[in-house]
């Protein structure tokens, strides 16, 4: 069966008609909307690779039906992206070598720029990093690289390097 | 000097910004999908399959059983052809199967629009089985009137034995003391986060495209070729970003299957994405290991015998088999190389999922078994653990008595320092030992590890390397080492701008892999890549060097002695001038009407050595006894991997091993019920690998040597800091509470076992301490 359904996708409004039953992660990877970024794995909300920021907060995309983020706006980490500049926060993890196989990485930067984005505190510890993330896993980097680039974001933001 | 920088990975840009393109990022506007029907059952025989049902089902557009497949039996190890009858891996495994030999074994498979009807259809397909029952545990499988997994194999895939060094048997004569111990580990599965993948198509009458998440481009496609029985030249594979392999992808496992479909349905495209469910039992595991050492030494710290008898359990189907257990065995006479050793393992077929490769290759149980039995015996001496593995440990010069060959390099000794000095040794032995009794004990553990850099004489090590200039004055770098995640684009990147001279900016390497196209190489696994490309990369980059040279003195009449090549811009070193860039020299070499030409350098290698590795792991701990509990307070791991090309990326590998080290020391195993062969926690919620909050920041250090035997010192560093964290683990365990546990995982189900065994908690779980 299918449904219309309006979604804001970084900056741009969608109506789509979409099948009743897909998921939020099956209709970005489809070939309309087409955000290669959201990556696909345990789908079921264990790993956190396709998350993405549904009306602000990350969600894992492979939990939510497509159907019910009508009238949402989404994030993707392709939305991050100011024409062909980094987002700092991307290039923390570019200049920590904060990934591997990439696989996990958007997901995980998705989830970090939540953290950072909502971080009032000026300090941050790692232990605040590794606890608000904790539900993106990586099998490749044992955590620790990352855990370096969302510290060098936080700093980024703190010299007033963000968006 | 590129090499020793921590530049930027290559694929940086690509990945954190998601534009890095993995397999389920090639669209095919028709492409169809393919689900496995999967047993329900562990052991059996198909009586009886009706799948009428499922092909009448819309959007379904094929169903193919054991029926339809070829009669050939293939190996599936992503292992380089073996000339020699030896070293052929078992020849065990169908497309699909009517012997159903493990829950999740293959009978069927669904071709269908897409996957919400491939679902669907496969509930629709009947079949009746002759059941029969599993056999999963050892003295089952090895029983006299035991049912043969796979006919005439008396469910043992290999076995073999060798002693090195003196007289083992008189050396344990003459020894002050021998010590024994009995030592299991679990089986755990690698969990990369990008699933298995693969997609086939065919690009024209004759040519099948695959199109697959793989470490074995080049190996993948010669396995294609025996199972249908075509040309190698007519298939083509190509390997795009990998999310993550650990050994995993170095199996053929659903290349194969694409490329039948694909055949079958006229050259339509057909994807097999499996499940995390799928991948978790249906692809490879780590291969449990149980493992007898026995240990003889002396009063003054020296071992002087080590016998050690193992039973690797390959599960299902021979996939890597027996080779597993033999390459683990032999990083005995690496680590260990004066004791005089003998080692026997016997490889088990059960019907359990099937083990293959996983990071580090049977060393993880064989030296977790190697380092507690080590530990045992410095404790029964009364000899300090550090002293202890300094005096017996392996040293440059050393000869490793297996290989034949002398050591090279090593700074296992120095690692050992740096890690007791790092954790405060002393210091902290003293502080603990006041919490050796009550409920929160703390421990100090250490382990040591070798490791090899390569195959190399078991298989054939051979790498390729092609570089041209651009127009430019960039240059593009093809290797046949296959990136997966680890890096090796990057450490070639380097070790290009390094020998060139150029800034490493200005090396690009192609990052897709692609059969008709890269140079050969046999992939990634035995943490081989760096090492052995370095020679072949050497060599093109050197080659290519005296070319721009060569080409820069027909441009300048300047005697080509006296040019260099300086960060990119060729100089007159007698006048310590710039004489022109490099975009100079090859829009000349280009476009220059008589002289000149496209300026390229190709060349291949085969390694005839192989550079042991070595590392250490300190680790600091709190057990708490009621809870079952361990913390780890601090740990490092402290590499020998010669030469570091890129230490922040190498950190990275170490981080990454010790992490999966800490998995599987502490909770990662896949529990199978022993009467029926299910399998309980086949995802990511139940299968439990660390998160974020698990793990300590865990710290690394190296110990730079130079390796003579690599182009530019280095040794290998994918694998081997896998190895040492569960010994180390398992060692600050028996100092903390006085108790070996001898078995993986040291889960609180595992601790709680041991405590109530020995007293320290009552039935109900109330502590005694």
């Amino acid at each position: 069966m299918k449904m219309p359904v309006t979604l804001n996708i970084n900056n741009t409004t969608w109506n789509l008609d979409i099948d009743a039953n897909a998921t939020l992660l099956e209709v970005l990877r489809n070939n309309v909307l087409n955000q290669q970024s959201v990556h696909r794995s345990c789908e079921e909300g264990e790993c956190g690779a396709c998350t993405v920021l549904m009306d602000g907060k990350p969600v894992n995309s492979c939990l939510v039906m497509a159907a019910s983020a009508q009238g949402s706006t989404i994030i993707t980490s392709e939305g991050l992206m100011r024409g062909d500049e980094l987002h700092p926060l991307m290039k923390a993890f570019v200049d920590e070598l904060g990934l591997q196989c990439g696989f996990c990485t958007p997901g995980m930067v998705m989830s970090a720029y939540a953290l950072i984005n909502q971080w009032e505190d000026e300090e941050l510890s790692d232990m605040d990093i590794r606890k608000a993330i904790e539900g993106n896993l990586c099998r490749c980097t044992g955590y620790v690289n990352i855990v370096n680039s969302i510290r060098r974001a936080k700093q980024a933001k703190d010299a007033g390097n963000w968006w | 000097m590129a090499v020793g920088k921590s530049v930027n990975r290559v694929d940086a840009m690509a990945k954190v910004t998601g534009r890095a393109k993995y397999t389920e990022d090639f669209y095919h506007p028709d492409m169809l999908v393919a689900k496995y029907f999967r047993s329900s059952i562990a052991h059996g025989r198909v009586t009886a399959i009706n799948t009428k049902k499922a092909e009448n089902l819309d959007g379904v557009h094929a169903v193919f059983t054991y029926k339809d497949v070829p009669e050939n039996k293939f190996p599936t190890a992503g292992h380089p052809l073996a000339l020699t009858e030896d070293h052929k891996d078992a020849a065990d495994r169908l497309l699909l199967t009517r012997d159903v030999r493990f829950m999740g074994d293959e009978i069927a498979i669904v071709v269908a629009q897409n996957e919400l009807v491939a679902n669907e259809a496969l509930k629709l397909i009947e079949v009746s089985y002759d059941e029969y029952q599993p056999l999963i545990l050892p003295e089952d499988i090895l029983e006299e009137n035991a049912r043969q997994i796979h006919e005439g194999s008396s469910n043992i895939v290999g076995e073999h034995t060798y002693t090195f060094g003196n007289d083992v048997d008189q050396a344990f004569e003459k020894a002050d003391h021998v010590v024994e111990g009995s030592f299991r580990t679990a089986m755990v599965q690698h969990c990369h986060i990008e699933n298995h993948i693969s997609h086939a198509y065919m690009d024209d009458l004759d040519k099948i495209v695959i199109v697959s998440s793989t470490q074995i481009p080049h190996i993948a496609r010669r396995i294609v070729g025996e199972v249908l029985n075509i040309p190698l030249s007519r298939i083509r594979v190509i390997k795009p970003f990998v999310g993550g392999g650990f050994g995993n992808k170095q199996d053929v496992i659903l290349e194969p299957m694409v490329a039948f479909l694909t055949l079958k349905l006229n050259g339509r495209a057909v994807q097999i994405n499996l499940s995390r469910e799928e991948c978790i039992i249906g692809t490879r595991t780590r291969h449990p290991f149980y493992i007898d050492v026995k240990t003889g030494v002396m009063n003054d710290g020296t071992i002087v015998a080590r016998h050690m008898d193992a039973i690797s359990i390959t599960g299902a189907y021979a996939s890597h088999g027996h080779s597993v257990a033999a390459a683990g065995g032999s990083k005995q006479s690496s680590l260990y190389p004066r004791a005089a050793t003998s080692f026997h393992a016997r490889t088990l077929y059960a019907n359990t999922p099937v083990a293959g490769a996983m990071r580090a290759y049977g060393s993880p149980q064989i030296i977790y078994a190697l380092e507690c039995a080590t530990e045992d015996a410095a404790r029964k001496i009364g000899m300090d653990s550090v002293e202890f593995r300094l005096k017996n440990v392996a040293r440059q010069g050393d000869i490793n008595l297996l290989s034949g060959k002398e050591i090279l390099s090593c700074g296992l000794a120095d690692c050992l320092i740096k890690g007791r000095d790092f954790i405060g040794w002393g210091e902290k032995k003293k502080e603990y030992e006041k919490f050796k009794t009550g409920p929160v004990r703390k421990g100090l553990g250490l382990a040591c590890l070798s490791y090899a850099s390569g195959t190399y004489p078991v298989c054939v090590e051979i790498a390729g390397a092609r570089i041209a200039l651009n127009q430019d004055g960039t240059v593009h770098v093809m290797v046949g080492a296959t990136e997966i995640g680890q890096g090796s684009d990057t450490v070639v990147a380097q070790m290009v701008a390094q020998t060139l001279s150029f800034p490493y900016e200005n090396v690009l390497v192609v990052q897709a892999q692609d059969t008709d196209v890269t140079p050969f190489d046999t992939g990634a696994y035995a943490s081989r890549q760096a090492y052995v490309v370095s020679n072949a990369v050497f060599r093109a980059a050197t080659d290519l060097r005296e070319k721009i040279l060569d080409h820069a003195a027909v441009m300048t009449d300047i005697d080509v002695a006296g040019l260099d090549i300086v960060d990119g811009n060729i100089v007159d070193t007698r006048k310590s001038a710039q004489v022109m860039d490099m975009k100079t020299l090859a829009i000349d070499s280009f476009y220059h009407k008589e002289r000149g030409c496209q300026l390229t350098a190709e060349a291949s290698f085969k390694a005839t050595t192989n550079a042991p590795v070595f590392g250490c792991t300190f680790v600091d701990i709190t057990v708490n006894i009621p809870l079952c509990k361990i913390k780890i307070n601090r740990m490092i791991s402290v590499h020998d991997s010669g030469v570091i090309i890129n230490p922040v990326q190498s950190g990275g590998q170490i981080h990454g091993g010790a992490f999966m080290g800490i998995g599987a020391a502490l909770s990662e195993e896949l529990l199978i019920d022993p009467k029926t062969g299910y399998i309980y926690n086949n995802n990511l919620l139940d299968y439990k690998f660390p998160t974020f909050t698990d793990v300590p920041p865990i710290h690394h250090d190296f110990v730079e040597t130079f390796e003579p035997t690599s182009a530019y010192g280095n040794k290998a560093l994918g694998e081997p800091p896998v190895i040492s964290p569960p010994p180390a683990i398992r060692n600050a365990v028996l100092d903390a509470t006085g108790l070996c546990i001898n078995s993986l995982p040291l889960s609180p189900h595992t601790l709680f076992t041991a405590f109530k065994d020995h007293g320290l908690i009552d039935e109900k779980g109330g502590d005694n301490v």
